[in-house]
């Protein structure tokens, strides 16, 4: 891997680091040990020309300008397992890997892919490409019907934020119906925006797109003032952390929670609902923005144990260091991209782990995991009787709703 | 070189289509519009050209939902003028389209016209050519590559099959752009937003616009959708049977 | 001023293309509304053997140095005089790369409305036109007393455009075509190092159901024999059974083909997005509930590995051998 120095541009390393140092806690990179820990820990970094510490190392040498030239950042997908392992605590993914994201896209270095997720949800509030006004189709046919706040205007107690592969991916529909019976069957007074609601915008912050986060926020913060609830709760951990640590910032504040935490909360109201057995060894994928960076690693575990004839069992990466499934900070986006260097995906990695685990079932908590989960099922040899299902698809089945 | 590139926005397919009550036009409660693709191919291969030999890009379009947003964009990507027409379009063909173009464009009088080679709703011809005509200006269509030589420009024209002939065309001319030689650029909305503080729109009114060109539509409506596959039942030889039918009424065989 | 229907026969290279065969094939029937007859039109250079097989009742011939190959201009200056003089009731431009390069000039400079994207036309002479990707059709009256129509294929079989016998032939006279501002260098062949499937008109589509990279023989052979080619879904190529240039789906390539035929594909939105727009999507899946069930105009629940090789070989003898 030869790197050419360029001499002419360190003016590219100076106005980056710059930057870097506006961030919260960005000056903390200047405390860099060059200990390799990111590098080593990073899912993908042994593809990366420029793995995180070699980041670092190049924006010190001043020759970043090759880091911006070699399209090596796409590899990263957000997971967060460098900035938790760093022995200096640098915030290494929300500092240096997003900024250097936005640097790309700036200089038009972007994947295809990306490029029209991100175009789509500049036009459409989602980044799937699908009409605004479908956005509630899901719910076609419950009973008793989704409250669609712009319908009925009643104050709630909860705003169920479902987020966009919830809503509009045909595997994840099952799930997010799933959810809405068990919030019926609790008894639970909420309300969805529907066709109001705009993508969290947290995927696309970290695939370097600040701006389009930011008017994703303002729509959705300015829909958030019109009706009236007590907390939030989403489908989705990105969401769950754009409205928990990024939405703030912009002055949109609520209390969120992800709706694990939910119904962890009324585990004890829930219990007795579990009727039916699901005898099967069950693995959960903890994930990045759930476990990793916000700390929530017990309540969807014991919302699994609670259910009757469920043994869990742990994959090799659990809690602090689970194994990204490959979608954040872009990545589901970057599939196409991602293999074409790696010929592997952090799906399939963790689809054997899941297998070696002797797990049956691998039980997640983000409407990311399931498709790519099941796509890597289909191309793993022994994977084949790997069943994935939500947290919620799982409690739902155990209630018999 | 001047070029200049005039756009149009058309209904976006993403969202469903209906009928207004007249039973002649596509309701426009629900429309949406979107710039028409060859169009944006066409203001990425004008800023390509400029990239390349220097020179001018304005790009002008309607009044229309999204107009401002898509020359903000443009600006973005490097336009330097832009131009929007205001009046009443709502009833407006290509014919009349063209013709409201054709008078800015004789005012400007570019080197080079780039637009895109067709639109989805194009029902009285498509306008580059209508363009190209009222302004006695030569036109080649279907253009996947364009190369400037002087006074004059290569354009690759493609035809099916994959079969392409590099045509000669003496400016000034008009091409139908089918495709630019990288695909459209993403602008960071960020920069889109700088733009917006920055950049100017020219607005310039239509008087009349002359709406000869088409002709009358009797009726529009949505063809036959079925929900599902028509399966065909049997064995492996009777459903084999069955799909060489099929392949005969296709043309196939 | 007659009730003729023009056609402007398309061609490239020697060969007379599709367009032109089912604009002759519509021609007919409207002609019997109109009350006039069928004229075909040839522009080229020592280009009559071409009039050979069309089925018109005359053809009117133009022969001239400058219209050996189609440019824009020539074709526009020539035919501009010949409309002019004759005033037919209407006249059949292709849809394409040749007929949309003239039909808005001669528009504009005779005056004449256009009626574009049409597919048919109803017995009473009426035509019927697409837009908006397929999704509306629009219907409406010829203005008279000409109006100048593209036509898109879809509406009639080729054939009905071709005759064993060849139609009267009448050489006119060319217009002065020199000075002309577009001139055609030169042909570029096509690059056949390895499938285009954006352009193939056919395509045979694996998925997961073909289990193993030596079926994909099966696949290849069904392809050949419909002269189309092969593509594939995301874990084919995975696998390694396909190169990623025959990727369909949201991270490979978008193709429209007229035949989708889609062998042990499960329909995942993923791979849609690559194919939902084919004109015709054929299913066969083992699993009844598969979601392409739900997108494609026919499907079968039958193995493929069984069906295919029994396909291939009902097709090649319907082609005769």
């Amino acid at each position: 891997m030869e790197i050419t120095l360029s001499p002419l541009e360190p003016s590219v390393s100076k106005t980056f680091l710059t930057s870097l140092l506006e961030l919260e806690n960005g000056e903390r990179i200047r405390t860099c040990l060059q200990c390799g820990t990111c590098s080593g820990v990073c899912p993908f970094g042994y593809i990366m020309k420029f793995p995180p510490g070699k980041m670092i190392g190049a924006l010190r040498s001043e020759f970043f300008d090759q880091v911006i030239k070699s399209d090596s950042v796409w590899m990263c997908v957000s997971c967060n397992a460098c900035s938790a392992f760093c022995p200096s605590n640098i915030p290494i993914t929300a500092a240096l890997m997003t900024r250097a994201k936005e640097e790309m896209l700036l200089a038009g270095n972007i994947p295809t892919e990306l490029q029209s997720a991100l175009e789509n949800t500049q036009r459409y509030g989602n980044p799937l490409g699908e009409s605004p006004r479908k956005r509630a189709d899901w719910t076609t046919g419950l009973q008793p019907e989704v409250n669609l706040l712009a319908k009925t205007r009643q104050p709630v107690d909860v705003l169920w934020y479902v987020g966009d592969y919830a809503s509009y991916h045909s595997r994840m529909q099952s799930a997010t119906k799933a959810l809405a019976k068990i919030l019926n069957v609790l008894g639970i007074k909420f309300g969805i925006l529907g066709p109001e609601e705009y993508s969290d915008g947290d995927s696309q912050r970290l695939a370097g797109e600040r701006g389009l986060f930011e008017m994703m926020a303002q729509k959705n913060g300015q829909m958030f003032r019109r009706y009236k609830f007590n907390e939030i709760i989403t489908t989705d951990p990105h969401a769950f952390n754009a409205l928990k640590n990024e939405y703030p910032s912009l002055g949109i504040s609520y209390p969120v929670r992800h709706y694990t935490q939910f119904l962890y909360e009324r585990i004890e109201q829930i219990k007795p609902l579990l009727k039916t057995e699901l005898k099967a060894r069950i693995a959960y994928h903890d994930p990045c923005y759930l476990g990793r960076v916000n700390g929530i690693f017990d309540e969807p575990r014991n919302l699994l144990k609670a259910i009757p004839g469920v043994e869990l069992v742990e994959m090799t990466h659990q809690r602090l260091n689970s194994l990204c499934c490959g979608g954040g900070g872009g990545g589901m986006w970057l599939d196409g991209f991602q293999w074409e260097k790696a010929h592997t995906r952090l799906s399939e990695w963790r689809v054997r782990e899941a297998v070696a685990a002797g797990a049956e079932i691998l039980a997640v908590g983000c409407p990311y995991e399931p498709p790519r989960f099941e796509d890597a099922i289909k191309t793993i040899q022994n994977a084949g009787q790997l069943k994935v299902r939500e947290i919620a698809e799982l409690l739902a089945q155990a209630m018999d709703l | 070189m001047k070029i200049a590139v005039p756009v149009k926005f058309v209904p976006d397919l993403v969202e469903e289509l209906n009928i207004d009550p007249s039973g002649t036009a596509l309701d426009t409660a629900w429309l949406r519009l979107i710039i028409n693709e060859f169009d944006d191919h066409a203001v990425e291969q004008a800023i390509l050209l400029k990239e390349k030999g220097g020179g001018q890009v304005t790009v002008m379009t309607i009044e229309s939902e999204g107009a401002d947003d898509f020359l903000f964009a443009a600006a973005a990507k490097g336009t330097d003028q832009l131009i929007k027409l205001t009046g009443d379009f709502s009833h407006a063909n290509n014919h009349g389209l063209a013709c409201a173009y054709a008078d800015i464009l004789k005012e400007l009088q570019p080197d080079l016209i780039l637009t895109g080679v067709q639109a989805h709703n194009d029902l009285d011809g498509s306008v580059g050519p209508l363009l190209a005509e009222q302004l006695g200006l030569p036109y080649v269509g279907y253009v996947a590559g364009v190369s400037v030589a002087g006074d004059k420009v290569i354009a690759r024209k493609e035809y099916s099959g994959g079969l392409v002939a590099e045509v000669e065309i003496k400016l000034p001319a008009v091409l139908g752009i089918q495709a630019s030689e990288k695909p459209p650029r993403y602008i960071a909305y960020s920069k889109i937003r700088q733009v917006m503080g920055t950049a100017k729109i020219e607005e310039k009114p239509v008087a009349t616009l002359n709406l000869s060109g088409g002709s009358a539509v009797s009726r529009m409506f949505q063809p036959e959708v079925a929900q599902r596959a028509t399966m065909l039942e049997g064995g492996t030889d009777a459903v084999a049977d069955k799909l060489v039918a099929i392949f005969k009424e296709l043309g196939t065989l | 001023m007659s009730q003729d229907i023009f056609v402007i026969i398309e061609h490239l290279r020697g060969r007379v293309s599709e367009i032109s065969y089912v604009m002759l094939a519509a021609a007919r029937p409207l002609s019997k509304s109109t009350g006039g007859n069928v004229t075909a039109v040839l522009l080229g250079q020592n280009a009559q053997g071409l009039a050979n097989n069309l089925a018109a009742d005359k053809v009117l011939y133009m022969d001239h140095p400058a219209l050996a190959e189609f440019t824009s201009t020539a074709y526009e200056l020539a035919l501009v005089g010949l409309i002019k003089e004759n005033s037919p009731r209407a006249v059949l431009f292709g849809h394409s790369s040749i007929g949309m390069d003239v039909v808005g000039g001669v528009s504009v400079k005779l005056g004449l409305p256009i009626v574009s994207s049409c597919r048919s036309f109803t017995p009473e002479g009426k035509y019927v036109s697409q837009i908006c990707g397929g999704k509306i059709m629009v219907e409406g009256e010829l203005p008279s007393p000409t109006t100048l129509v593209t036509m898109v294929p879809g509406g009639y079989k080729a054939e009905g455009g071709q005759s064993a016998q060849a139609p009267a032939l009448t050489t006119v006279p060319a217009p002065a075509l020199d000075g002309l501002r577009v001139s055609l260098k030169q042909y570029i062949e096509p690059d056949t190092s390895d499938v285009d499937i954006t352009k193939e008109p056919i395509l045979v589509a694996v998925g997961r159901g073909i289990q193993n990279k030596d079926n994909i023989e099966l696949a290849d052979e069904l392809a050949k024999a419909l002269a189309g080619a092969v593509c594939a879904s995301r874990p084919v190529v995975d696998q390694g059974w396909m190169p990623t240039t025959r990727l369909v789906g949201k991270s490979g390539k978008q193709v429209k083909p007229k035949i989708y035929l889609a062998l042990g594909i499960s329909g995942a939105p993923e791979h849609v997005e690559g194919m939902g727009e084919s004109d015709t999507i054929i299913a066969i899946n083992t699993d009844p509930n598969a979601p392409i069930f739900n997108l494609a105009k026919y499907g079968a629940v039958v193995d493929l590995l069984e069906l295919t090789p029994v396909l291939t070989e009902k097709i090649k003898s319907a082609k005769g051998g």
